[in-house]
């Protein structure tokens, strides 16, 4: 029978047609909007170049917070850490409730070419008592933190930590 | 006492769960028609222990029996009673045990209402449905057991987080449960026929009233989710693209695929091997989805935290139940051989072109939601894929649904012109034309193809029903009497392309949204979309229980007061977490949306004030979808037990 085969042609055209769409589509948004996660460590190891966006997590460390009204619009700044490094995060506009210092929080923006990080989105979408998953991992590179050995240090220490086998 | 009857049922519920597979599978192949009937038994017997079990620990929470681990850890005697009952699914051990006790309601149903049911595939269904909630339930009572005791009891529990208190919340896992959970029985009888080799116009009238209702589930609790994220989290946003929305989206978008060609194979016996298929699909993705995002495998706001031995269990049960499936399909699809024969141009091939489409999505999300993981657990790097990724691959693969499901419903069955269908929405293109260039001439592009889009799907599918009626040809009287006349699975699959289309309109008004973040004194006011927005004072005021404090804003247009909004902040000292509780007006057509976010130092209030317009139309697109389902589904024809009364029962085994 032919009408079959002819359809079922047409069905091939469009479903390859249909794939190779989607494909590409995939792979021009993964090269353009793929942002990685960096902790304020890997930050001053990589140094990514200004204006490059990436997601910042961290702890915002404690007594480093500062809000400033200017022109009626809030701009808040204050230093994310993971008991490695801090980065100094400068935000304006509204803070999530759950933000707040030694919260763990995930900062979506760019360096700046004062070495600063302007952050577009502050995230803290997290329970009080829980950790942002990232920021648990990155507390774990640096080596501040063993879920197994039960919750992690109050944030405000870490800076001042002594770590084993660490010289950093 | 109550909670050990809980658990005890709960033990019950997995050996009767066994039982049933086992009977449901085997039993069939031993010919004996005695054994067969103790499938639909132990059904609906495992649906009543698991609906005691489910009492028990509902019970526990209303009564505050803090000697529950889980009441204890999760609830309060001091949080009002609604919250008291939700909060016993608003962790991992009870929403698992309300996961089983839906999967055990559904097949229930099938085993009360199959009496029309050849007695095998009825058989082989509840043995399907019986082994997943077996597993399921299995894992419940050993890993993830929520009557765990925990002695000596403390005197007050922990609380319901109070973001969760809202009655938004409260209804919205259940009800999307349930449109999740639904898809297990479409799954049943894919699996059923699988085993049974055999896929017909019957099978087709089973499968698509339970798609149906999943599918209206699904809708609703999307819908319900999305509008409480809206309200509730205070951004604004109705949509985040985070793996637990995509988790649901995908289910919808295959389900909704599912949906479309269970008709061929209703109607036309094609696309036969493609339906069961996509019923595999849909309900591997609802397991997957809630399972991963559960387990904490995908990292997102809804995960609860979870051991790691939950989630290897769950992960096993994943690859049986989806592995298991999609190698049965494998070696048994070739034999559902498709009768119906269309040409490349007709509602078939429409669908068709709507299948492939909306598999893309899928694909897309899915490739999307997957890659962080994997790329994580492969290379150690970790990334995000977020909206904008999303917008940009799902937005021009929805643009040909939106210009062909215009025209697909007006395409008849086997052979189409395209000409005739086109000449009857040139009003509709015509329209839409119009309100793409109005909007394009103020230059917000994205703003007035979207409009476009909606505007074009909401006016074709009246026009298809105006032109059903004969609007305007004949008496207006003769109109209505011909629309009461309408078949109601074509009103209600004509509902379903409104409320899309609508939900359309308002994702696209929604780009217009104008917004401002400002630091307000008492007195001072700004100008926002139109209106000026004054800040009249802040005050104290007691709740339930928290404290909160209200900021009283004034909004006036020409120098007329016309609305004060009143957002507040409220303090729950029970956990020490404040949330905002955001103050929304609504005309239906646009919502004018406050927020007070903090209160400087210096005084005055820190506010979030925007203006969306068309947001509502988001929400009431969804409910448009799911009641055009409902409609459907009160079709006669599909009325479940309906089409089957006219064989006797048992003819095929």
């Amino acid at each position: 029978m032919r009408a079959p085969k002819k359809r079922r042609l047409i069905l091939l055209l469009v479903c390859g047609l249909c794939l190779s769409a989607a494909t590409g589509l995939t792979l021009a948004a993964f090269s353009s909007s793929l942002t990685y996660f960096l902790s304020p460590r890997e930050v001053l190891l990589k140094n990514p170049a200004p204006g490059v966006s990436f997601r910042l997590g961290g702890i915002v460390q404690v007594g480093s917070v500062n809000t400033v009204i200017t022109d009626r619009m809030p701009t808040t700044t204050f230093r994310l850490t993971d008991g490695q490094a801090s980065i100094p995060v400068t935000y304006t506009g509204l803070l999530p409730d759950l933000f707040r210092e030694g919260q763990g929080i995930v900062a979506i923006g760019a360096m700046t070419p004062t070495g600063g990080f302007a952050a577009q989105e502050v995230l803290a979408k997290h329970g009080s008592t829980y950790m942002p998953k990232d920021v648990e991992q990155a507390l774990q590179k640096a080596g501040k933190w063993n879920p197994k050995y039960g919750p992690p240090p109050p944030a405000d220490t870490w800076n001042t930590m002594q770590v084993k086998g660490s010289n950093s | 006492m109550i909670p050990e009857l809980g658990h005890f049922a709960l033990a019950l519920a997995v050996a009767m769960a066994f039982a049933q597979g086992v009977i449901g599978i085997f039993a069939p192949g031993l010919r004996d028609a005695r054994t067969m009937r103790a499938a639909p038994a132990l059904a609906i017997s495992q649906f009543l222990a698991i609906g005691a079990s489910f009492l028990a620990l509902i019970w526990s929470g209303v009564v505050s029996d803090f000697t529950v681990k889980n009441v204890a850890d999760f609830s309060s005697s001091r949080v009002p009673l609604l919250y008291r009952i939700s909060g016993t699914w608003g962790n991992h051990d009870g929403s698992m045990l309300l996961w089983c006790f839906i999967l055990s309601l559904c097949g229930g149903t099938v085993a009360a209402f199959g009496g029309g049911l050849p007695a095998s595939l009825r058989a082989r269904v509840l043995g399907v449905l019986g082994l997943i909630s077996g597993g399921f339930l299995l894992f419940t009572l050993t890993v993830s057991d929520p009557f765990v005791r925990l002695w000596p009891p403390p005197l007050q529990g922990a609380g319901v987080n109070p973001i969760l208190q809202d009655p938004g919340l409260a209804f919205h896992p259940p009800v999307l449960y349930t449109g999740y959970v639904g898809f297990s029985v479409a799954f049943a009888f894919a699996i059923a026929a699988l085993i049974e080799g055999r896929v017909d116009a019957a099978w087709g009238r089973w499968v698509r009233p339970w798609a149906l209702l999943s599918w209206c589930f699904l809708t609703a609790g999307i819908s319900l989710g999305s509008w409480w994220s809206y309200y509730t989290l205070g951004w604004g946003g109705y949509w985040f693209w985070d793996p637990v929305e995509n988790a649901a989206l995908l289910p919808w978008i295959t389900g909704t695929a599912l949906l479309h060609c269970a008709t061929v194979v209703e109607k036309r016996e094609a696309l036969k091997a493609w339906t069961v298929l996509l019923a595999i699909a849909t309900f591997s993705l609802s397991l997957s989805g809630t399972f991963l995002v559960r387990s904490g495998i995908l990292n997102s706001v809804h995960s609860f935290a979870a051991a790691p031995n939950q989630g290897l269990f769950i992960l096993g049960l994943l690859v049986i139940t989806i592995g298991g499936s999609l190698l049965l399909f494998a070696v048994r699809a070739p034999a559902l051989a498709a009768n119906g024969i269309y040409a490349p141009l007709s509602r078939e091939s429409a669908l068709v072109l709507n299948n492939v489409f909306l598999c893309a999505i899928a694909a897309v999300v899915f490739t999307g939601t997957m890659y962080p993981p994997f790329v994580d657990l492969l290379f150690g790097i970790q990334l995000s894929v977020g909206a904008p990724f999303f917008n940009q691959t799902v937005l021009p693969l929805a643009a040909p649904i939106i210009l062909a499901m215009a025209v697909g419903p007006l395409l008849p069955w086997k052979r189409a012109a395209l000409g005739p269908a086109l000449a009857q929405l040139w009003l509709a293109f015509g329209v839409a034309l119009l309100v793409f260039l109005v909007v394009a001439a103020n230059r917000h592009i994205i703003a007035a193809l979207g409009l476009m889009g909606g505007t074009w799907v909401v006016l074709s599918a009246l026009t298809d029903i105006a032109q059903r009626v004969r609007l305007f040809r004949v008496s207006p009287r003769s109109s209505g009497a011909r629309f009461m006349l309408l078949p109601r699975a074509a009103l209600g699959a004509t509902l379903g392309h409104i409320g899309f289309g609508v939900t359309v309109l308002g994702i696209a008004g929604m780009t217009l949204a104008t917004q401002q973040v400002i630091v307000l004194k008492p007195g001072q006011s700004t100008q926002l979309g139109g209106y000026t927005w004054t800040l009249d004072g802040v005050h104290s005021a007691p709740g339930p229980n928290y404290t909160q404090r209200v900021a009283d804003i004034t909004l006036s247009e020409h120098g007329h007061n016309f609305l004060t909004l009143h957002p507040s902040r409220r303090f729950f000292a029970a956990q020490g977490v404040v949330t905002n509780d955001a103050a929304i007006h609504t005309n239906g057509f646009q919502d004018l949306y406050a927020v007070f976010a903090d209160e400087p130092k210096s005084g005055g209030a820190e506010l979030r004030l925007s203006r969306h317009p068309l947001a509502p139309e988001i929400w009431f697109g969804g409910l448009i979808m799911a009641f055009g389902g409902a409609v459907s589904l009160s079709d006669r024809r599909l009325r479940v037990g309906a089409p089957a009364r006219k064989k006797p029962a048992g003819a095929v085994a």
